[in-house]
């Protein structure tokens, strides 16, 4: 026990309220499910920041590195002598931050879906699947070893498979519920063999062992056992293919677009802010054992961002359904993150990279949960995903509006908003380390300010569509989470994050490099300013430039096509040259040998029932040969 | 010896004047009070119960004839815990018109016979052990023949007797021989001087079948079915678990001490037993329709699978049966609690009559789907971890054959485990069991068993607790 015992409550609140809401769902009238769920969040909420304040503040020694502290611990299994599996709560800077931003945004979106959510059928229940979420996600920051992260990470896959099918009469959102459910298991297998391989090198699940410099993990690097990598960098591959299915890396990025059919709270605080980070937080979490351990596995993590950062952001060009512009945002912004770890060296100022990225991972989810809430707002509006349908909404939706215009410039660069700091650190990271990836990311963010705006334009400027009903400004309960995040979104770059959240938990002073931030500024400003051009007033320019570049157009608004190869691979080739072979076997010769014992059980029992004959003596006969039996044999025999 | 040494025997004291007091009362009430023993009985257990968890240093009294240590102390508190859900489970049906006249009487040889079940654990030579044990089985007899004017309790009261009677005899060959060629009825000099010579393997073979006709291992188990069928519910969960688990208590201690020279023979010989008593236990199990017959036969397989802890011969071994033991306790009283409630309300005892029972009684529906999950060991509830501990120390033992043998019978065990769940979950009913309440004592009981799953499956510290006291060969 230690002062920070408290903290138990923390993902607790949350699972007794997911009890108790989910199991007296049809009594709860009204909406006093939800009121529940908010207030036991709000409670969550306060106990996360009084914890961050207290790590980093009060308890913190100035000058001194920021350890980590074992909150909690219980040994749950007894595998070997060595190898347990224990739950506990891990308090360190990055678990902290990641409490803050998942409580925080989850607060958030509790509070705006008691007006997004209203008169909505199964309203408590919905609320029992955001507590059930919000349980998971604080259990998986918290974790104290890889095990243990590994179970709430895939309970958080179940609640993302709920909520993404909450509309499960509508069919689309119940197979997009399904693909996001196999896509990401998929993945966790390999997180799961990873695992295997990384305990089984190692001998321990225990983050406090796994990330010491001097520890078995990072001392156990050397060699190669396959294709010329060793069994640690195989490990952490293995790991980040987990990592890179929840957080919509390419090529498993094809669930994140679909999963968009949930409410848009959902998307906001699952899909946005907090479980699709969780890969960026898994590396992270790992991050000495990569930086020290497996370099090339480092590498690895750093393409695959860079690659999906730019993908993305190609995508995101064309599309006209305005969740899925954001989900393809998200998914490029994970990229920066997962570039900028995988930049990143271990220790002091070498650390730019990790600083970087959990700064821009806390941004990120400020700004991201702040457009999905808007394009919440917009939605309950106007009954409709497609900016074909909108126009001119900024003189009904005052509030959104300007929150939204906030977010656009957060998420462009634009100073002194706070997506400029964190992204500028990002370009920092990488143009120390390698040229070509800075030069994609720096292309990157020009794409990014481009469609944002694009996006932006298209909602709130040009002419009236038509409505049913005159568009109206969401309810206080919306807006107010609205302006919450929009002041988060300005003001978080203020935060001291090399002072806070480092790789060695030792800060160190970084200044703006202006060498780097006048071109990122420069080319966000040269996006927006090309999007103003051509979306600001309707005419013709957009049209002319898909027709002109009519190949690419077409190849990005098909999303590349990736989704035909996935379903050309599985339905042509697994399923009628693996499945069917493998389906046929199982029928004819599994289920026959199957059939065949059981039948013989059967048989055998049927036979056997003479036995149990209801007469006491031949009860005591049994009895008395049995004994003979046992003495012939022990006895005479053996 | 002083008074305070006879303290050590606390808890058979303790019952003894929980008896006399209870005679005494039932003395001083005329009919229409009877019912008033029902509080009274429950709550004095219940102080045995809680005075239980007292620690106590360890003693040997009666020049080692009685002995009692931390190990002797859990299992007697286990125990403790499963009769006192076993009472609460037996109000409702005690309070039945045909019953009440009777209660005194119920509690009276209940609490007796765990008298005798407390000295066989406690016990530190064989006279003691078989002392006990008779005290522990002749009460049990009048109680299966408790509802005397119903033929088949009669019939399962004097069935009972009459093979408890073959098995002491041989039991008590067994001990005469042990006495004759080791000249010690006392366990710890008999360990030395037990070696692997003819008579003292006859003795060894002559006492384990005592003891397996108590926990009902093929082929001594024939009487099971046909007593458990007769007897009143309650006293055939006593028998089928309190019973049961006291007689492998008593079994793996004394394995592990007095008979330790003769593991490389007896070794095989529980590996003959274990195999066929899971699988014919199975093969049984698997036709019954009666739910109080399918859980006789079901609970004769996992007896079989206890033997695999005792295999292991090492501290893991022992744990792994204690805590199996425990954690069996909560699974089958939370299934005979529902078979009994219902029972109680509506004489209802076949597996048909379950069918629909989810639309009309989800509360009970849901504790029987539990204990059935956790009888069939599927994670993470409490039975799951219970017979992987079983079988991990039996492989740790190199028994690989064995246990692959007991995964099978698992998975036959989970058919009609899950046969139970389909008919309350899946099946339709024109006429299914209608919703009724239950007593608040019955509720407790089930709570308490439902309790039990899923504490003891999340919360390990109970297997580090066990494994603290537990020994091995």
């Amino acid at each position: 026990m230690n002062s920070y015992a408290y903290t138990l409550l923390i993902p607790l609140i949350p699972f007794f309220v997911f009890l108790f809401v989910g199991m007296a769902e049809d009594k709860l009238k009204g909406k006093l499910g939800g009121l529940i769920g908010t207030v036991g969040l709000g409670i969550a909420t306060f106990l996360s920041y009084y914890t961050a304040f207290k790590y980093f503040i009060t308890d913190h020694v100035h000058g001194t590195a920021y350890t980590s502290v074992k909150a909690f611990e219980i040994t749950w299994l007894h595998l070997t002598e060595k190898l347990t599996i224990n739950l506990g709560i891990l308090i360190d800077p990055i678990s902290v931050m990641m409490l803050i931003v998942v409580s925080t945004v989850s607060f958030m979106v509790h509070i705006y879906s008691l007006g997004y959510m209203e008169g909505e059928r199964g309203f408590a229940r919905f609320y029992s699947f955001l507590s059930l979420f919000s349980f998971s996600m604080l259990g998986l920051v918290l974790a104290t070893n890889l095990f243990q992260m590994y179970i709430f990470w895939e309970l958080v896959g179940v609640s993302s498979f709920l909520l993404i099918g909450y509309y499960y009469e509508k069919p689309s959102a119940f197979s997009a519920a399904k693909k996001a459910f196999i896509v990401t298991r998929f993945a966790d297998l390999g997180f799961l063999i990873g695992i295997l391989i990384l305990s089984f090198t190692t001998g321990t699940f225990d983050f406090q062992t796994l990330v010491d410099p001097n520890g078995p993990a990072i001392s156990s690097a050397g060699g190669a056992a396959f294709m010329g990598l060793s069994l640690l960098t195989w490990a952490l591959i293995l790991i980040f293919v987990g990592g890179a299915g929840k957080s919509a890396m390419f090529p498993l990025h094809i669930w994140l677009p679909d999963a968009m059919e949930g409410p848009t709270p959902v998307s906001a605080l699952i899909h946005a802010a907090t479980m699709v980070v969780a890969g960026v937080y898994l590396v992270a979490r790992l991050f000495p054992v990569y930086a020290l351990g497996g370099p090339v596995a480092l590498e690895v993590v750093a393409w695959v961002g860079a690659f999906t950062s730019l993908f993305a952001a190609v995508i995101a060009l064309t599309q006209t359904d305005i969740k899925r512009v954001l989900a393809f945002s998200t998914m490029s912004q994970i990229g920066y993150m997962m570039l900028s770890l995988g930049v990143s060296g271990y220790g002091g100022e070498e650390g730019l990279g990790f600083m970087a990225s959990n700064f821009h991972l806390f941004t990120h989810a400020m700004f991201k949960a702040l457009l999905f809430l808007g394009a919440g707002a917009v939605i309950h509006a106007v009954h409709s995903n497609d900016m074909s349908e909108m126009g001119g909404l900024r003189k009904y939706l005052p509030i959104t509006h300007m929150t939204f215009l906030i977010a656009c410039l957060t998420i462009a660069g634009i100073p002194p908003f706070s997506g400029f700091f964190s992204k500028d650190e990002i370009l920092v990271a990488a143009f120390h380390s390698n040229k070509i990836l800075f030069g994609i990311e720096y292309l990157v963010a020009g794409l990014t300010a481009f469609y944002m705006f694009r996006l932006y334009y298209s909602i709130f400027w040009g002419h009236d569509r038509h409505y049913h009903h005159t568009p109206h400004e969401a309810p206080l309960v919306m807006t107010i989470p609205l302006m919450i995040l929009a002041f988060g979104s300005i003001f978080s770059g203020l935060l001291p994050f090399h002072h806070l959240v480092t790789s060695d938990g030792l800060g160190f002073d970084s200044h703006i490099d202006w060498m780097i931030a006048a071109p990122s500024i420069l080319i966000g400003v040269v996006g927006i300013a090309v999007a103003t051009l051509m979306y600001k007033t309707e005419n013709s320019r957009p049209a002319a430039v898909a027709k002109t570049f009519s190949h690419l157009y077409r190849w990005s608004y098909r999303k590349f096509y990736i989704d035909e190869v996935y379903l050309f691979v599985t339905k042509k080739i697994i399923f009628n040259y693996i499945s069917r072979p493998v389906a046929w076997f199982d029928r004819h010769i599994v289920d026959g040998t199957m059939n065949g014992i059981a039948n013989l059980v059967v048989f055998c029992s049927f036979n056997i029932k003479g036995l149990q004959s209801g007469r006491v003596q031949q009860y005591g006969f049994v009895f008395v040969s049995g004994v003979v039996a046992l003495v012939l044999i022990f006895v005479y025999l053996l | 010896m002083s008074l305070i040494e006879i303290l050590a025997m606390r808890n058979e004291l303790l019952l003894t004047i929980m008896a006399m007091i209870l005679l005494i009362i039932d003395l001083n009430l005329n009919h229409a009070q009877k019912e008033r023993m029902i509080p009274i009985s429950i709550g004095l257990f219940l102080v045995v119960t809680l005075i239980g968890f007292i620690p106590q240093p360890d003693q040997t009294i009666f020049g080692g004839m009685y002995h009692t240590n931390g190990l002797v102390q859990l299992m007697k508190n286990i125990l403790n815990i499963g009769v006192l859900i076993i009472l609460f489970q037996s109000v409702s049906w005690l309070r039945s018109p045909a019953n009440s006249t009777k209660i005194s009487e119920y509690f009276f040889l209940l609490v007796t016979t765990l008298i005798g079940m407390n000295f066989m654990i406690s016990s530190g030579d064989f006279l003691m052990l078989y002392l006990g044990l008779e005290l522990a089985t002749i009460p049990v007899a009048a109680l299966a023949a408790f509802t005397h004017f119903n033929t088949k309790s009669s019939e399962a009261g004097i069935k009972l007797l009459l093979s408890s009677a073959l098995s002491s005899g041989i039991l008590l060959y067994g001990i005469s021989m042990i006495y004759g060629s080791t000249g010690s009825i006392y366990f710890d000099t008999i360990g030395a001087a037990y070696v692997n010579v003819p008579l003292q393997v006859l003795a060894f073979i002559f006492f384990f079948t005592g003891m397996a006709f108590k926990i009902s291992l093929v082929p001594f188990h024939l009487w099971t079915a046909d007593v458990y069928e007769g007897a009143p519910i309650n006293i055939t969960s006593y028998l089928s678990v309190i019973s049961k688990g006291a007689a492998a208590f008593i079994l793996v201690i004394v394995m592990f001490t007095v008979f330790k020279e003769l593991a490389p023979v007896y070794k095989n010989m529980i590996y003959l037993v274990a195999v066929l008593t899971m699988t014919i236990g199975n093969l049984f199990a698997m036709r019954q329709k009666n739910m109080k017959r399918f859980l006789a036969f079901s609970s004769i397989a996992q007896a079989g699978f206890i033997l695999l802890g005792i295999l292991g011969t090492n501290k893991m071994g022992m744990t792994s049966v204690v805590y199996f033991v425990l954690v069996y306790i909560f699974s089958n009283l939370g299934a005979f609690g529902v078979v009994a409630a219902i029972a109680a309300k509506t004489g209802k005892e076949s597996m048909d009559d379950y069918d629909g029972l989810y639309l009309t009684n989800p509360k009970l529906s849901l504790l029987m789907m539990l204990s059935m999950f956790s009888l069939a060991g599927i994670p993470p509830v409490a039975g799951f971890f219970g017979k992987m501990f079983l079988f991990t120390s039996a492989a740790s033992g190199g028994y690989y054959w064995l246990v692959f043998i007991a995964v099978l019978n698992a998975t036959i065990s989970l058919y009609y485990y899950l046969l139970v769940v389909k008919a309350m979950f899946i099946n339709k009913s024109d006429h299914p069991i209608a919703t009724f309440q239950s007593d608040g004592y019955t509720k407790i009981g089930l709570m308490l068993c439902a309790l039990g799953i899923f504490v003891l499956g999340f919360w390990s510290q109970v297997y580090e607790f066990i494994n603290n006291l537990s020994f091995g060969i």
